[in-house]
């Protein structure tokens, strides 16, 4: 037998039964519905579930939480629905297996949905084993990972099973920025059920054999005409790349649990907590000479920005968020002297590191989580401007872009931001600068922050003088293309020499460590959205 | 002692606290103290880019002189442009445009004021004409005179003069063969064995080789037929063929005084498409009394064209050490180093000193000696299979300078961390280079030495490097100029891990995992850990398959587990290729140490081993172990369990399509869509680093879609041509 299996075992009651035959007659009846609960839906249906090359949700739970550390609750739990039948139908533990376990020894809740088990379908019991962990998560301040594998509602309960996933939605309301809520997207996940995940911090999905949409195919079909497969609609590849619904897509079932434990051992464990300490032989003093030389001279030649954070940040790991969706706009977590920091850098390699719609809202939600759970924000800003034309104008980058600006300006957390290159216009202002509370910022030599370009602002300027332009041209570019003007204005608190970057932002980091601020008392903000 | 130098330099002396400074900036001291204390010149310019533009202001730099550097856009960031004391543009990226670029070097000349120029190799070095117009302008060019530099470039007039000056040339007949009795009166005058090829060949068609006389008369009328319906042209020649053919080269080195010093051969066997891959010095091919016969021949060369530089004789060696001039280089060799390990000689020096007008360092042949064994490896920025060039940035880089006593390891490089390997120039990332008093030792360093250089951002050769210098042939001085199409007929495919490699690797990584998850859980106190390693291997054919590996490790200190120095376990590695169906299961316990600092890149083993860890993966890591990079999934014992029911994800079906191998430019593209082409036969060429790749079809069929033009940019991967099954109508 699996190994799964005989560790639960170990916690049956057997040892305590009694020697007399009622108590020996219950305690058959004990064992006998915890090996059904164990068997989820049996295993024909695991059989299935293993040739569309996914696991088990207990072989899932197995591969999240660390060996032998998983307490099951609920696990006899069953639907008390009568109608259609139902009431001769009992999976035990009713198509989800709910619990709390250790992560790299820190405590996690988990609930993982059994496909196995009536296709995973939400019941009323469902929900409510679903509501207690989550429940529990915020009152002892752990997170909260769900592993999404269900057909939908239970359409034998009716209103109860939306009722289910109401409940569930206002605990996920609740918990967000109270403990980190993290969403696996294993199977299938429709209609109703994909609100969940959307109200969660991070939503991974794993490839070819995960899907998340509204309405299905069938229903695209009828409704609108439109052929469209699974994959197409819902799959991996649209919500990783087009939508952002998803921050990351992996592999299979065993890279995603493992990537899974990696990412919370960059978050702490709520609100109330800072993130752990990690232990790096990597010396915070660390110069770097290639960052030195690593922006190009020639202003119009791109380079990645990822290179730049990777030789700043702890060992060059770097955990990014959404990397296949706004490449124009890098997000992420790293660590910085074994601390936790949540990067954020425009990407002069993706459309100049422009900033759009897409890239505002990815940043801005990725900010908004940082400061919710007190993780220093590092920003590296070389960012040309927002996108011009009337697909960005008509699709609201005046409301988008004020979500990035927004997010930042409420942010209290540490920010730091350096400026590498180019920082024009009202993107300058959006990116973590001094007048949005920005605790630290600096420069490199290479920066030039400024209004526009010398091309766009001389064209302005010399409207009615074409001939002058050249030399204003240049004029332009020998007073406003560097960064003294700001520094000498105290908009930037230093330039520093590039292979130093590391070492400055570590120390300031340190220093910042006991910032105090708060944003008035009110009762929510009314940021756009 | 040094210390107090510096100090005391400080106090008085400012030029000699910028010499000594400049010598801390030199890597390391190969050669001794600089001989010259006359005065050569007060600037040079060097009219070359990377690692030779940085060897030659190294020694400029130790003889007092100033340098000039000049450089083309893509290199005003470089290493050389750095080092020097000026440095001026000469052109945009393209060769043609900047260090071919006479009038804008003569303007830099003109503009430094710099006295004489150094070459380099390749670019001007053997450009009569350059060195016609350095004359003219009154600058002194650091190279050989004009003349003799003109009549060593010709092939034809090359061995003419070689063959005057009495110079072993290979033996042939230059006419064509009558008729069968002709060739074998040819043939016995030659000597046996002579090769029969066809006066309009190439590629093998129509050769023959006799080594009796009725072979002659056989191998006639085959290779005239074989010439006849290859070349439509049957006429036959005769010349002596080289049996296991080895290239070795004799060093000269020459002033205007008409002295003229042989040093010892360079062995330049080891090549792949007529590029030079190892070099060593000397050559363990050579009696004292052969490589004195060689190197007076090179002398009488040198002699007889009026040479006054550093120049270098190359010659064809056969397996029973006889010797034939192939051509003479009239600059210096990229090879040189190995020579002035084992020598003590500066070439550098001795070039300029000639140039300056200075006899050598030494004018007598009896001081030149042998001094250990060298060899020099090329690292090039180039797939080991296949060569092709890579380009890109050089994310990490280290040299392995420090790891080892001074001077076993000289590395000749124009780069550092973060330099950019671009598709104009040579791929060559660095000159390894290792001396030992013994040819063994060096190869021991040389091993060590490969295992200590990181390079990542770039594909390298250096796996390949690797495996030829611990090559069992190699070791015994088996080597021909066939070494590598011999040893590697499919192309190299990685290191093949044996018993032994196998458990050191699996052990090892092991080890890394177990440090690893310690440091991830915070928890220290862990005393023994099992995991099961899936590691790739390719077979000659390119078959992939993946060896498992069960790794148990108890944890032998008394103390927690360090996350930052040696910890010692007992490691149990039992393994099986899942490759094949009858599994050969190998299971050994043994002690290891293992020293690293987490996250670190090397990685020490007690058993001498080093290995590096390159990088995290989602499940694993990858390691570079015995030069060769390895992707290895590190699981569970439950993960490698569950890992069973994981599908692998399609991949892109790339049978239909022609991909880019490598960024680079399209020089040209031979098909349009409708097109029906042969597999193999020619879509497209693509050009990146000097060289220009054909692109073939994968297979037969119709083109499709062509989704480049002549001058488009592609990146590596992309797809360039897509082909459909032919219609049958």
């Amino acid at each position: 037998m699996r190994r799964t299996l005989l560790l639960v075992n170990r916690q049956s009651t057997r040892g305590y039964a009694m020697a007399n035959t009622r108590s020996f007659e219950i305690q058959a009846r004990i064992d006998e519905k915890r090996q059904a609960a164990l068997q989820g839906g049996g295993p024909p249906r695991i059989t299935a579930q293993h040739q569309k090359g996914k696991l088990t949700a207990r072989e899932r739970i197995s591969l999240l939480v660390d060996p032998g550390t998983f307490r099951e609750y609920d696990m006899y739990v069953e639907h008390q629905c009568m109608d259609f039948n139902m009431s001769d139908q009992k999976i035990t533990g009713d198509g989800v297996v709910t619990g709390v376990g250790k992560i790299n020894g820190r405590t996690t809740y988990v609930f993982s949905q059994d496909f196995t088990s009536y296709g995973g379908s939400l019941s009323k019991t469902f929900a409510q084993k679903v509501c207690k962990i989550m429940d529990r998560a915020m009152q002892v301040g752990a997170p909260v990972v769900g592993l999404n594998d269900s057909g939908g509602a239970r359409i034998q309960e009716g209103v109860d099973s939306l009722a289910g996933y109401a409940e569930i939605f206002q605990r996920n309301v609740l918990a967000s920025g109270v403990v980190p809520q993290i969403s696996l997207i294993m199977g299938p996940c429709a209609g109703g059920a994909v609100y969940s995940p959307a109200l969660t911090d991070f939503t991974f999905m794993v490839r070819g054999t995960s899907y998340l949409f509204v309405t299905g195919p069938d229903v695209v079909k009828a409704v609108t005409n439109e052929t469209v497969t699974q994959e197409e609609l819902g799959g991996a590849g649209p919500h990783t790349k087009k939508s952002g619904v998803a921050h990351d897509a992996f592999d299979n079932d065993v890279v995603a649990l493992a990537r899974t434990r990696e990412l919370l051992s960059y978050l702490p464990q709520s609100n109330r907590a800072p993130a752990e300490l990690r232990y790096t032989v990597d010396p915070v003093d660390r110069a770097d000479a290639a960052l030195d030389t690593l922006v190009p001279g020639d202003s119009h030649k791109a380079y990645d920005i990822k290179d730049v954070v990777g030789r700043i940040i702890d060992d060059a790991r770097f955990f990014e968020i959404m990397p296949d969706y706004a490449r124009n706009i890098v997000i992420g977590f790293a660590r910085m002297g074994g601390r936790t920091v949540g990067i954020v850098g425009n990407q002069p390699l993706v459309s100049s590191g422009v900033l759009d719609i897409d890239a505002s809202v990815k940043a801005a939600r990725f900010v908004r989580f940082c400061d919710a759970f007190n993780i220093p924000l590092v920003t590296f800003v070389d960012v040309p401007g927002f996108l011009p034309g009337t697909q960005q104008e008509h699709n609201g980058i005046i409301r988008e872009g004020a979500k990035l600006l927004y997010a930042y300006a409420e942010a209290t957390v540490p920010k730091i931001a350096v400026t590498t290159r180019k920082a024009y216009g009202g993107a300058q202002c959006v990116m973590s600068s001094k007048q949005l509370r920005g605790d630290v910022n600096l420069a490199w030599p290479t920066a030039e922050l400024a209004v526009m370009g010398a091309k766009g602002a001389v064209e302005i300027l010399w409207r009615r003088d074409p001939d002058g332009r050249a030399k204003a041209e240049e004029e332009y570019n020998r007073l406003f293309a560097n960064p003294l003007p700001a520094a000498q204005r105290g908009y930037l608190d230093d330039i520093i020499q590039p292979s130093t970057t590391r070492r400055r932002i570590i120390e300031e980091l340190e220093i910042l460590q006991d910032k105090q601020l708060k944003n008035p008392a009110k009762k929510h903000d009314n940021m756009p959205l | 002692m040094f210390r107090f130098a510096r100090s005391r330099a400080g106090s008085r002396v400012p030029a000699l606290v910028k010499a000594v400074q400049s010598m801390q900036q030199t890597k390391r001291m190969y050669f001794g103290p600089c001989k010259t204390t006359e005065k050569t010149f007060d600037k040079i310019l060097i009219a070359n880019r990377g690692e030779i533009a940085c060897r030659v202001i190294r020694t400029a730099k130790r003889m007092g002189i100033k340098t000039v550097a000049v450089y083309s856009d893509a290199d005003a960031n470089a290493l050389f442009v750095r080092e020097a004391d000026e440095a001026y543009r000469v052109g945009p990226a393209p060769t043609s445009q900047s260090y071919l670029n006479v009038d804008a070097i003569m303007d830099a000349i003109r503009q430094s004021g710099a006295q004489a120029v150094h070459p380099g190799y390749g670019f001007l070095s053997e450009n009569a004409t350059f060195v016609k117009q350095l004359d003219d302008a009154g600058v002194a060019f650091i190279g050989p005179k004009e003349y003799a530099m003109a009549a060593m470039g010709d092939k034809i007039q090359s061995k003419i003069i070689a063959k005057q000056a009495g110079v072993n040339t290979i033996p042939g007949f230059d006419g064509v063969v009558r008729d069968a009795e002709h060739a074998v009166a040819i043939a016995e005058e030659i000597g046996y064995p002579v090769m029969l090829k066809a006066s309009a060949g190439g590629g093998g068609k129509g050769m023959r080789i006799a080594h009796t006389a009725q072979e002659v008369r056989e191998g006639l009328k085959l290779a005239s037929d074989e010439a006849q319906s290859s070349f439509g042209d049957s006429r036959i020649l005769v010349e002596k063929f080289i049996e296991e053919p080895r290239h070795i080269e004799i060093q000269i080195i020459a002033d205007h005084k008409g002295n003229v010093l042989w040093l010892p051969e360079r062995e330049c066997s080891i090549q792949r498409r007529n590029q030079q891959v190892i070099e060593e010095a000397p050559s363990t091919h050579l009696d004292a009394d052969t490589r004195r016969r060689m190197g007076e021949q090179a002398v009488a060369l040198a002699r007889n064209v009026g040479y006054n530089s550093a120049g270098t004789v190359e010659f064809l060696v056969d397996k029973h050490r006889n010797f034939y001039f192939l051509e003479m280089n009239t600059r210096l060799q990229v090879e040189h180093p190995i020579t002035e390990y084992i020598t003590g000689f500066d070439l550098v020096e001795e070039m300029i000193r000639s140039a300056a007008g200075l006899p050598l360092t030494t004018t007598s042949q009896d001081d030149v000696r042998i001094n250990g064994w060298a060899i020099e490896s090329r690292v090039y920025a180039e797939d080991p299979e296949k060569y092709l060039p890579s380009i890109g940035t050089l994310s990490k880089y280290q040299e392995p300078h420090s790891w080892k006593t001074p001077n076993d390891v000289r590395c000749d490089s124009g780069i550092t961390e973060g330099s950019e390997i671009s598709m104009y120039y040579d791929p060559m990332i660095c000159k390894l280079s290792t001396h030992g008093p013994t040819r063994d030792q060096a190869i021991a360093t040389m091993e060590h030495a490969l295992d200590r250089y990181l390079i990542k951002g770039v594909t390298h050769n250096i796996p390949l490097l690797r495996d030829v210098v611990s090559n069992k042939d190699f070791a015994a001085g088996r080597i021909t100029t066939a070494f590598l199409a011999e040893h590697y007929p499919g192309g190299f495919k990685g290191h093949r891990l044996t018993a032994e490699t196998a458990f050191q690797l699996g052990a090892v990584t092991g080890a890394l995992q177990f440090i690893r998850e310690a440091r991830e859980s915070g928890d220290v106190s862990k005393r023994s850990a099992s995991f099961v390693l899936l590691i790739p291997q390719l077979a000659d054919d390119g078959a992939a398959s993946k060896l498992e590996a069960q790794v148990t490790l108890e944890l032998l200190d008394s103390n927690a587990l360090r996350l930052d120095g040696s910890n010692q376990f007992r490691a149990t590695v039992s393994t099986s290729s899942n490759g094949s169906q009858a599994a050969n299961i190998d299971l050994r316990t043994q002690n290891i140490t293992v020293k690293w600092k987490i996250d670190q890149p090397f990685v020490e083993t007690s058993d001498g081993t080093t290995l590096q860890y390159l990088d995290p993966l989602a499940l694993g890591m990858r390691v570079q172990f015995m030069g060769t990079k390895f992707d290895i999934d590190v699981l569970t014992p439950e993960q490698r369990e569950l890992m069973r029911y994981m599908k692998e994800k399609e991949k892109l079906d790339t049978s239909k399509l022609v991909l880019s191998p490598m960024p680079g430019t399209i020089v040209s593209v031979a098909v349009k869509p409708g097109d029906v082409v042969a597999e193999g036969a020619e879509v497209a060429v693509v050009e990146a680093m000097k060289m220009q790749n054909v692109l073939r079809a994968p297979r037969a069929g119709t083109i499709k879609a062509v989704h480049v033009k002549h001058g488009s940019t592609v990146s590596g991967e992309d797809i360039l041509i897509e082909l459909e099954d032919e219609k049958t109508n």
